[in-house]
């Protein structure tokens, strides 16, 4: 049995997550890749934006760091140049990475800079009340759009792939073991590694789809029935793949990285006029 | 470097200078006229002596990065211009109650929004104080020579990692841009103060618990696994809602600026003594009033010139007590009256009328329009 | 004394470099009070740009140059658009090669052939702005000799520190030769 204790701050729980929520699910598969690691406690800074994911922070037991909205990647890529001795993880909810942190997360993939970022992917701004986010599914309810989402969604791990990142996952709370291998695979990747966890808020979104889903136990069996690994992602055609989500170690590559070639900046500078 | 050197620079470059003086080794900014040269320079020397300069996507990311390397333990400065400087205040607030020390220079232009992007202006003095949300100490110096671009920087570093605090520097496109011969002081002449630290082992269970009305004394990042956040919180850092805890923090970072004022304040005063027609301006244009000063003084007038070097807090005893003689306070400055709006507070103004001399069609504010502007009203 | 000077041309023509060359000579050279500044427009070539340096004895106060004791011209819409900020009984150098600006009662007026004289001695324009600087120099004398051939060699890239001291004495020479007249 993993003993969660020793890397969580006791005194700070329960947690403010509602029941059917899959942050507990994930912050507990990060706590056992951290734990992997072997990293000092006081080696690890965590950050956070804002929204119900950017709490987690405050619960485990790091150098923990909770800025404002959007702005984690920002406040991390501070923390790592200024100190690139500390092992930087951010946690961001899809709101919070990809819409006011949009800007940031497509520059912090392209400068690959030595940073892990889990988005907590649930689709939905939990926090202010279920409004639609960059990642809610078109045509989906949500409380700024009663009447159905209009707006396509992201595809994370294309984006971040895209824009550079080095390391790019994608898991989700019902898969956990394999979820605990990304993670693992994600903060040992030397670079900028993002993994996408699929997950659902019941509360403020999974309620409001009267015809998806009955009860949070719907949204769970929505996860398992629609992960479609990697492998077999290759054998289907888009039409096939269409509505589900493809999970695996979808990109791991190696390119210089930018804490680094700064470290390299420094040094080739040494020895010359002041 | 081990003496002091002269050298014929911008402002800007100056402002550059100053931060290295004063042990700056973060720098996180993007590119905005007429600001450039602030981190053009920094680029360069930083990575010479071991520290870091990063070009980040947006102004709320060069602050969102500045705050993060200082938490890790840096001395860290960006620098911006109005537009930038509005997309800053978020976190400016941030910086404010998660008390992190932090320089953020400004150099101004016309405005509203892109505006005169390479003209000067005085478009954000109250921008400085007011700027973002929420109640949160101010502090803003405005320096006006290339001299001062230099020292104030320095002292802004002071100020803000003794407080550990945001200091604002507000340049402008003229000092910012023009070259002056100034003396870099050799190390150890200025007095450059670093951040307090925990004694011992230099852990702290309370990092946000202050005596009194002092700053929180928070380790660096790697002592002592503390949480820092946005939210309003209570000694240990972590969030409260507790009324009586959120209403002594959010005074407390207040009042530990306004209650130590030896490090902040500073103020020139030109011929104050007996002024009939005292003068109040800041940045450039207390350049072009000092010299309608010594032009009126030359035609027996008695005027003066009071320049708060230290704009936020604002000086107010000592401009009241400037202002006592006064016939006239006359208040020239690049914009449609900002610097006014602080002097009505101050004074009475029927026993001191104020004048108002507003400038903000991008051309510098000069002793010639001053002196025009005046003579209807306050020469006879 | 204070003196206002104003080096005028074409954005990428070097007129700033003109402005600091002076700027240093005055200020950490020969001890003077000196402020330089310079007018910015969106565009980096092309237009009118200007440069000033005011040089004074005394503190200087406010920064700008308001009326020009010396004004350099090396293209004709600088010199129309700055010749009404000459000072009544100043000094006009222009490239009389390329400019034309009439005698006036207000002004002194120098028309040097910076341009032709450049191409013949050096077969290229690049060095314009410190031929210029020469010329100012010699008619002005307010700079030490020392000083500005100082000041050329601190803001000359490699490489080029021969062609600009030619330059500033070719500078010279034109300057010489005009006042003779």
């Amino acid at each position: 049995m993993f003993d969660y204790s020793t890397m969580l701050r006791n005194e700070k729980l329960p947690h403010i997550w509602c029941p059917g929520c899959g942050h507990g699910i994930v912050m507990k598969s990060l706590l056992r890749a951290i734990a992997k690691t072997g990293w000092g406690k006081d080696d690890i800074v965590m950050v956070s934006g804002i929204g119900c994911a950017s709490r987690l922070p405050g619960y485990v037991d790091f150098n923990t760091l909770h800025t404002a909205h959007g702005r984690a990647l920002s406040f991390a890529t501070g923390v790592k140049l200024s100190q690139p001795k500390f092992h930087v993880i951010v946690v961001s909810g899809d709101g919070d990475a990809l819409a006011i942190g949009g800007n940031h997360f497509i520059h912090a993939c392209r400068r690959n800079i030595d940073l892990t970022l889990i988005v907590f992917n649930n689709g939905i701004y939990g926090m202010t009340g279920g409004q639609y986010s960059p990642t809610t599914p078109y045509g989906d309810k949500a409380a700024t759009a009663p009447h159905g989402n209009l707006e396509p969604d992201f595809n994370v791990a294309d984006l971040a792939k895209g824009a550079g990142a080095t390391f790019v996952a994608r898991g989700s709370s019902y898969h956990v073991p394999q979820l605990d291998d990304y993670i693992y695979k994600a903060l040992t990747h030397k670079g900028f590694s993002v993994v996408d966890v699929v997950e659902a808020c019941w509360t403020t979104h999974g309620r409001k789809q009267k015809t998806k889903y009955k009860n949070n136990l719907d949204m769970m069996k929505w996860q398992r029935d629609n992960a479609v690994p990697l492998a077999k992602a290759q054998t289907m055609s888009p039409e096939e793949l269409k509505g589900k989500f493809v999970t695996g170690i979808l990109h791991d590559v190696d390119r210089p990285e930018y804490v680094d070639r700064y470290e390299a900046l420094i040094e080739s500078l040494k020895g010359g006029d002041k | 470097m081990s003496e002091a050197k002269y050298t014929f620079v911008q402002g800007n470059t100056a402002c550059a200078e100053g931060a290295l003086y004063a042990g700056c080794d973060f720098f996180g900014g993007y590119p905005i006229t007429p600001s450039t040269e602030v981190a053009e320079h920094m680029s360069d020397m930083l990575p010479r002596r071991g520290g870091k300069f990063i070009q980040m996507e947006d102004e709320i990311a060069s602050l969102g990065a500045v705050i993060g390397a200082a938490l890790a333990g840096s001395k860290a400065m960006t620098a911006t211009s109005g537009p930038g400087f509005s997309l800053m205040q978020e976190l400016i607030g941030y910086a404010c109650i998660a008390e992190v020390p932090c320089v953020i220079v400004d150099v101004m232009r016309g405005g509203p929004s892109t505006g005169l992007p390479t003209s000067p202006a005085q478009s954000d003095l109250l921008q400085a104080k007011w700027g973002t949300h929420g109640d949160h100490p101010a502090i803003a110096l405005i320096p006006n020579s290339v001299e001062e671009m230099f020292t104030e920087t320095v002292r802004a570093f002071n100020i803000a990692e003794y407080f550990r605090t945001p200091v604002i520097i507000l340049g402008d496109e003229i000092i910012g841009h023009m070259r002056e011969k100034i003396r870099i002081p050799a190390p150890g002449e200025l007095e450059v103060i670093n951040r307090k630290l925990p004694d011992g082992d230099g852990v702290c269970r309370l990092p946000y618990r202050a005596d009194g009305k002092n700053p929180a004394c928070l380790p660096n990042f790697g002592k002592g696994r503390f949480h820092v956040t946005g939210l309003n919180h209570d000694g240990s850092g972590f969030p409260t809602m507790d009324p009586s805890i959120v209403q002594g923090s959010n005074a407390r970072i207040i009042d530990k600026v306004y209650h130590q004022r030896e490090l902040i304040d500073k103020v020139e005063k030109i011929q104050c003594d007996d002024a009939e027609i005292l003068f109040l301006a800041v940045g450039s244009a207390a350049r072009a009033a000092e010299e309608a000063v010594a032009v009126l003084r030359s035609q027996g007038v008695r005027a003066g010139l009071f320049r708060p070097v230290t704009l936020w807090p604002f000086p107010k005893k000592e401009f009241r007590a400037a202002a006592e003689r006064s016939k006239f306070v006359v208040v020239p400055e690049m914009n449609l009256g900002q610097l006014r709006t602080v002097a009505e507070r101050m004074i009475d103004e029927s026993k001191h009328p104020i004048v108002p001399v507003n400038l903000v069609n991008g051309e510098p504010l000069d002793p010639e329009f001053i002196l025009d502007s005046i003579k209807k009203c306050c020469l006879k | 004394m204070k003196y206002e000077v104003r080096f005028s041309g074409s954005g990428g023509q070097g007129v700033i470099t003109a402005s600091v060359i002076l700027g240093t000579a005055a200020a950490l050279h020969d001890g003077k009070n000196v402020i330089q500044s310079q007018s910015y427009g969106p565009e980096a070539r092309g237009g009118a740009t200007k440069a000033d340096v005011i040089i004074s004895d005394g503190k200087i106060l406010y920064p700008k140059a308001i009326h020009v004791d010396y004004l350099v011209s090396l293209t004709q819409k600088a010199a129309n658009k700055f010749i009404k900020t000459i000072k009544k009984g100043g000094t006009v150098i222009i490239d009389g090669d390329f400019v034309e600006l009439p005698d006036s009662p207000d002004y002194k007026i120098y028309r040097l052939p910076m341009t032709s004289n450049a191409m013949a001695k050096f077969n290229r324009t690049t060095t314009l702005n410190v031929i210029a600087v020469g010329a100012f120099a010699e008619m002005a004398g307010l700079v030490s000799a020392e000083a500005i051939k100082k000041a050329v060699l601190e803001n000359s890239p490699k490489g080029f520190e021969e062609m600009n001291i030619a330059s500033l004495e070719l500078g010279r020479d034109l300057a010489r030769a005009a006042k003779k007249g």
